[in-house]
Formats: structure tokens, sequence, C-alpha cells
């Protein structure tokens, strides 16, 4: 009404900017302080938490949620959503069981037996069929990407029951005489004392931060991500970048199925279920927005850990498994509420 | 058809804004204006976009706080935390783009939010019967079962005017009531109006159809820059009188650039027909022929939905033409995808920043370097160093004020980060650059350093075109002026055109009936 109420508010305004120094930091690094902070709450609570081999045995669980994580950032980063990667990681788990007992070709009649690296290739090409999938039904028939990768999700955990006829590939050791042994390197073989699977998690963290950081495939999707149609407007290609985000998507999580059953020694058709949920939880503990445009590579793997390390935590200090899911859901809730309070403002 | 002629008694004032000021960020809105709303009569506000109108209006009606300066109600002053509230006190507001559920009836429209209940639950039969009253008020015959998707929009106006006396609304804030309507629905319109007012309801009417809005108006304020510039009686003005205030004293937004040899044709559009996105069977661009040479700037004038922006779009590859050919530097470029236009040299700067133009979340630098990534991409990988070179040297040129290429976009004021918009396709380095109204929503200041900056391109070569709805920016740098009216250029004009020429042949002093 008066002038002078407007000039106390801007007073207020410029208060609050001084004193947001140390605040500022605990928000902006929310994700690392969690992660310090149940690191450190957890050894506290437990002597076997705080050491050398539990942090490998819980780092290669994360490597699994890690993987599907990543793919689901560049999907999440173009403004889209993935929820088909947990169907994708089962069956790529399974493809590659059926392809490590052997393929009868009928008509010639020989059993081919592929070797494991033919088998990595062809259900690392599994996954990216199915994200093309995703990919041309979002960006070409407009499918709403919930929808489509809903569909999807179903889809590809059907093929895979139909595959198995719902059992379970035990045998994935491959044989010498055949030549196809070394399927359990992934899941059980260590380098320098780290196990495969976290490297591997760690070469395609790295990747996808050089992705993003260092190209220009990196800038189209921040900017298609953050507002497609000035990102079209300025000869982004849209279309193209929407669908290279599922395939890549799709091929992270073929190789999370791979590393996966490879751990486990066994393909099933049922792995990977709700895995999805995890791996946006992830993304979006690391600070990415929903709405698109807006993470990073680093926040993910942070949320990727934050989960994995919270839960391997309660189970060590012998916390039911159903507490778990109640701590989990409540970290996923407290990690999007500080993202609106971030973002939430425009 | 007269002007309403002083059969009233002169109407008290039941709202007035006293010295109200908005202020969005660096962008002063409305700088301390005086506005009175009086009893039983039509006042109209003129003035061109960017007057500060809108937001005027949206003060008045609650929607938007003024930074400063009070809102008289009845002589007693108050504030509306809300348009509820504004609503409860009587004050409605009926905007340009109509705010109707098309999915539901009239009926339900109408008592949105508002349902008449009884114990059981909706009592639509009340509700039916109330509708068909207050159409019959209206003399409209509108079944109140009809989805509003099936009504044409003059009669959709009807239904949010409607919804408003529903409420009991004594003032009507009317934003551009008319831009969509034909002429015999304008003419509902004003009875209605004139019945309104005979009931003593006070309107607020705000159009760009000057001519159309002396019919009907009791009083006129015009708007310019965010300050009232003058407030007359009908009776003591006519037309010229409104352009005059209207347009104002020529702030010096430049010259059209001289001295130099312009090249050869660099653009060339022949025959150009875009149909109406929406699908609605007419062609929103009408076979349209035009070309501009290197270093020449050409100037389109026209009101909304001329179909300015539709030519743009078409040229740069973002609408498909159903017709015609476009040409640049004597190359076939009809039909190109917009990265390709990009790399040939043909840049379109969009007329919406926020929506088309800029990425929110991404820096100031990123913005600018967005359009050209692949000058500073070896192989596979984008160079910091080159990218940095290319951001400052952008910053420097364009004179964008920010605290360096890492600052977030939106701590930039609407004048600068129309600049980044402007930068980063003059960053690709193009022969052609199309600018569809790069002066909306700008302050004076800005749009005078935006002209000048298109001038020494221009000097160095470049082929300009730009949208206005302003008539004062024809009258700038451009060294040719076309208008634009229905999809077709209905004049041409040289640098030394007057205002009211130009107003005259964009159908906006004379409305056509």
């Amino acid at each position: 009404m008066s002038v002078t109420p407007a000039i106390d508010t801007k007073a207020a305004v410029r208060g609050g900017k001084r004193k947001k120094g140390f605040v500022e930091l605990l928000f902006e690094g929310r994700a690392f302080f969690a992660l310090i902070a149940i690191i450190v709450v957890f050894s506290a609570m437990s002597p076997n938490y705080l050491t050398v081999s539990n942090f490998l045995i819980m780092a290669s669980h994360v490597a699994i949620f890690g993987l599907l994580a990543i793919g689901m950032l560049l999907v999440i980063l173009n403004g889209g959503i993935d929820l088909s990667v947990g169907s994708t990681l089962g069956l790529a788990g399974v493809v590659a069981g059926f392809l490590m007992q052997g393929v009868t070709i009928p008509q010639i009649g020989v059993i081919l037996y592929p070797s494991v690296w033919v088998v990595v290739v062809l259900t690392c090409l599994l996954g990216a069929v199915v994200g093309a999938v995703n990919g041309v039904l979002i960006a070409y028939l407009r499918v709403p990407a919930f929808v489509a990768t809903l569909g999807v999700l179903y889809v590809a955990r059907g093929i895979a029951l139909l595959m198995t006829n719902g059992l379970t590939y035990n045998n994935l050791g491959g044989r010498p005489e055949l030549g196809n042994t070394g399927f359990d390197w992934l899941g059980f073989n260590r380098l320098a004392g780290v196990p495969i699977g976290v490297l591997v998690l760690l070469v395609f963290a790295v990747a996808c931060h050089i992705l993003l950081a260092r190209t220009a495939f990196g800038r189209w999707l921040y900017s298609s991500g953050g507002n497609e149609r000035a990102a079209e407007l300025s000869g982004v290609p849209v279309k193209r970048v929407k669908i290279a985000v599922y395939v890549l998507s799709g091929i992270c999580a073929a190789v999370a199925g791979l590393v996966l059953s490879s751990q486990l020694t066994s393909a099933g058709p049922t792995a990977g279920t709700t895995y999805e949920l995890t791996a946006i939880a992830a993304v979006v503990i690391g600070g990415a927005a929903l709405t698109g445009g807006r993470g990073t590579v680093i926040g993910t793997m942070l949320g990727a850990f934050v989960i994995g390390f919270l839960s391997d935590g309660l189970v060590i200090i012998g916390v039911s498994a159903y507490w778990q899911t109640v701590f989990t859901g409540a970290v996923i809730v407290t990690a999007v509420l500080l993202n609106s309070l971030k973002y939430g403002r425009r | 058809m007269s002007a309403l002629d002083g059969s009233y008694q002169k109407g008290e004032v039941v709202l007035a804004a006293r010295n109200v000021a908005k202020a969005y960020g660096n962008i002063h809105a409305l700088k301390g204006v005086n506005f009175d709303i009086h009893r039983g009569q039509v006042t109209t506000l003129f003035g061109e976009n960017g007057a500060g109108k809108s937001t005027l209006m949206k003060i008045l009606s609650g929607v938007v706080q003024p930074t400063s300066g009070e809102i008289v109600l009845d002589g007693e002053p108050i504030v509306f935390a809300s348009s509820s509230q504004a609503r409860d006190r009587g004050i409605s507001i009926i905007h340009q783009e109509l705010s109707l559920a098309p999915n539901m009836n009239v009926r339900d429209n109408i008592f949105m939010g508002r349902e008449i209940m009884t114990a059981t639950g909706v009592d639509f039969a009340e509700e039916e019967r109330q509708t068909r009253l207050l159409m019959a008020e209206l003399e409209e015959n509108i079944d109140p079962l009809t989805p509003v998707e099936d009504l044409r929009l003059g009669q959709q106006q009807i239904v949010e005017i409607a919804r408003a006396l529903s409420v009991n609304s004594r003032i009507l804030i009317m934003d551009e009531p008319t831009s969509a309507l034909s002429a015999t629905e304008v003419e509902v319109l004003f009875k209605v109006i004139r019945d309104l007012t005979g009931r003593g309801v006070s309107i607020v009417y705000i159009s760009h159809h000057l001519e159309e809005a002396l019919q009907i108006t009791h009083h006129a304020v015009v708007l310019r820059d965010g300050a009232m510039t003058a407030y007359a009686e009908r009776k003591d003005i006519d037309l010229e009188w409104i352009v005059r205030h209207m347009v104002g004293d020529n702030f010096d937004l430049g010259s059209p650039p001289t001295g130099y040899e312009k090249g050869d044709v660099a653009l060339s559009i022949e025959g150009i027909t875009v149909p109406d996105p929406a699908g609605a069977g007419y062609s929103v661009v009408d076979g349209l022929s035009l070309s501009v040479r290197a270093g020449e700037i050409v100037c389109i004038y026209g009101l909304m939905g001329a179909g300015r922006t539709e030519l743009l779009e078409a040229v740069a590859g973002r609408l498909k033409a159903s017709a015609g050919k476009v040409v640049l530097k004597g190359r076939d470029v009809t039909g190109q995808s917009i990265a390709s236009c990009i790399r040939d040299g043909l840049v379109l700067v969009p007329e919406d920043r926020q929506r088309d133009g800029l990425v929110q979340t991404m820096t100031v630098g990123r913005n600018l370097s967005l359009a050209s990534i692949g000058a500073f991409t070896r192989r596979l990988f984008t160079s910091t160093s080159r990218e940095a070179g290319l951001v400052g040297e952008a910053i420097r040129k364009v004179h964008i004020k920010t605290d360096g290429g890492g600052a977030p976009i939106g701590s930039l004021s609407g004048g600068n980060q129309q600049k980044v918009v402007i930068g980063k396709m003059l960053a690709t380095d193009p022969e052609v650059i199309l600018l569809d109204e790069p002066s909306r929503g700008i302050d004076i200041g800005a749009k005078a350093e935006v002209f000048k900056l298109l001038a020494e391109r221009a000097r160095q070569g470049l082929a300009v075109v730009y949208t206005t709805s302003e008539v004062g920016e024809c009258l700038s740098i451009a060294h040719r002026i076309l208008v634009m009216r229905r999809g077709r250029i209905s004049a041409e004009f040289g640098p030394d055109v007057t205002k009211e020429q130009i107003m005259a042949a964009s159908g906006e002093a004379v409305h056509a009936h």
C-alpha cells in the first residue's frame, strides 16, 4: 500500500543473502553430506561397517543400481523417464543365459556356443534395441515417456518369462571344451582387489561424465531438456537426442543385467523388478530435476551410494527388511523435498 | 453508431489506482500511474504493446500486487491479496485468452468453483435455470448444456461475461475482447456493453482497434512506457489525439544506416503460403513474396494475427509452408530443417524469448554458444577455451551486461536476455537474420541498443528482417517498411513514411467491417 513495506522486503532479501553461505554449502552438497552421515552413523553402530571388504561388497551392490541410474540420468536430463530399465535388466540377463546354454539351429543341425564376448555384445545390442523402441515411440510417435516405457516394462518382462517359461538359467559358467567360459568374470573377479562390477560402473560413470561435460551431445542434451523449443530453434537435433538417451539407457540396463546375472551365476526372468524405481530415486537424490536440464553424474553416483550404503547398513545392524523399505522411502521424499526447495521457486 | 451521447450523469469514481508502480526486477512496467474507473461508464486504456496496460489491469483485478501506490475502492484504500478477493468485491477481468474449460458445458463453466450445492450434491437444475436467465439477460440464444468448445469465439466471450455477471460484478475489465470477433459479434458485444453500463456496471476496455474503441468509450486514458501520458473524455478527443499520445515524441531509435553499397539479394521469398497451424482451413500467410538484399534492413509491421510470426517461422524452417519458395543466396532452402538453415546462414530470433529463446537451466555463456557448438568442437570434444573465446566475443559485441558467461540466465534483465538470444544467433555468423518482435518486453534504452547493433551488422553486409507491432519502431533503422495484414503485404513504404500512413495500411486506425 505504501512505499515502506516494499523497501522492507528488499532489505530482508539482502539480509537473507548475506548469512546464506554455510547453509548454501550444506544444501549444494546434500547428497555428499548424507552419504558421510550414513557412513558415520553406521560405523558407530557396527564395527563391521567401516571395513574395506564391507565397502567393496556394498559397492558391488551399488554397481547394479548405479549403472541403471546413469542411463536414467540421461533420460531424466532430457525431461523424460524410463520405467523399462528394470525389465530390460531382467530380459538382458535371460537372453545372456539363453545364449550361454547354446543356440540350436535346427536347419543345419548344430548347436552354437557363442563365446562370452559375443554374448556380451549381443546382450548390449538387445538393450539398445529396447531403448530404440522406447525412443521412437516417444520422439516420433509422441507417446508420453511414462506410458511408452511402462508398456515396454510389461512387454520386456513378459518376453523374459516366455523365454524361460518362468524358470531360471542356472548354468552360466560355460564349459572349457565349448570355449565359452568366463561369464562369472564380471561378477566375481577383481582387479587390484576391486570387483569388476564396480570398475564397470566407474568406467561408465567417467564416460558419461565426459559425454555430458565435454561433447556436443552433452550440450544438446542439457539444452533440449531445459527448453526443447529453444534448443530446436538453435539447431539442436532434439528428436535424435531423445532417441539416443533411451538407447543409452537400454544399454546401461543390459550391462547391469550382465553384471547381476554374473554376480548371481544365474539369470531369472524376474530379476530387476522395481529396480527402475531405485534408479529414479538415485538420480533424484543426486539433485537432478525431473523436469529436465539439471543433474550431474557425480550427484547421481552419490545418490546411488546413499541408497546402497543405507540399505546395506540397515542389514548389517540387523534392522528388519521392512524397515529398510520405510527408510529408503523417507530418504527419497526428503531428497525430492530439498530439490523442490531449490528449483521450485520459479 | 455514435459514442454514448452523454445521457449519463457524470459517473462517480468507483475504483481508482493512485500512483501505482510495478517493477519486475530491473524492469519498471508501471511508473506511478493514476487511473479512475467511473460508475456505469466505459473507460478505455490505449497504449502500444509493453506500455503497461496489462500490468495495470492485473493490479486492479488483484492478480499481481503493486510495488508501490494504492488501490482505492469506493473511496477507501484496499489491498487485494488475490484475484478471488477482487472478484468478491465485484471486480472481474476477462482475459484476452479466455479462461473457460472447453470440454465442459456452458452451465458448468459459469458455476465452476462455486457450484450450487444441496444436501445430495450439485443442484444442476438451479444452475441451469440461472444460466438461462443470464443468457436471456444478455439476449444470447446459447443452450446451457452446450460444450464450450462447440461455441464460436464470440459466444465464448459472452459466456465469460455471463460468468462475471453471475458473481454480481460491478466492474468488468475486458482485455482486447474484440481481437478474435467477427464484425457482427463485435456489434453484439457492444450492445451488451451498453446494456451493462446502463445498469451501472463499470467497464474497463482495452483494444488495439482504436476507432472501434472510440465508438464505445466515455473516457480515454493513454499509457506509454509504463506512465500515463494523457487523459480525456470522449467528447474532447479524436483518433489523431490517441495516436499522437500513444506513440509520443520519438525516442531516438536510430536511423537507417547509409553510406555503403547494399549487396545482392540475400533472401528471396516467393509466394509463400502457410496454412493455419490450428487447422482452421485458411492461410495465415497468403502467397507472400519479399526479397531482401545483403546489408538491407526491412521492417514488417502488422497487428497481432497478421501472420508475421508464421511468415518468419516458415522461412526459418520451423513451420511447413504449403506453397512457395525460400531462396537464400540463390540456393533453394525451402523446407529445410532449422539446423540446416542455421548452417546455411539463415537464422531466426523468436518472438517469445522465455518460451523459445532461452534455456533457463543453463548459464549465459552456454545459451550464447548453443547455436554454434560445432564451431568449438574438435572431433568428439568441445574445447573449453575456444568456447570461452566465442562467449566472451559475443558478450562484448552484443554489449551484454552480465557477471560473465557463468552467470545464470535468470540474473539478467529482460533487455540483456534478449541480447543473449540475438547474440546466440549472431554468433553463428549468419547471412540473413530474421527477428520476430525483437523489442518485445524490453525497455526503451535496450531497444535503442538492439537496433544500433542490428544497424552495425547490416553495414557489414548482414540482411536484417524484423517485425514489430509498434509504429515508432518502424521509423528507426529500416530501409524499407512493409505493412502486413491478413497474411499479405498491404503496403510498402520508404523510411520517410508517417506513423499515420503505416497505421492506416495495417487496418488499425480504420477497423475493416
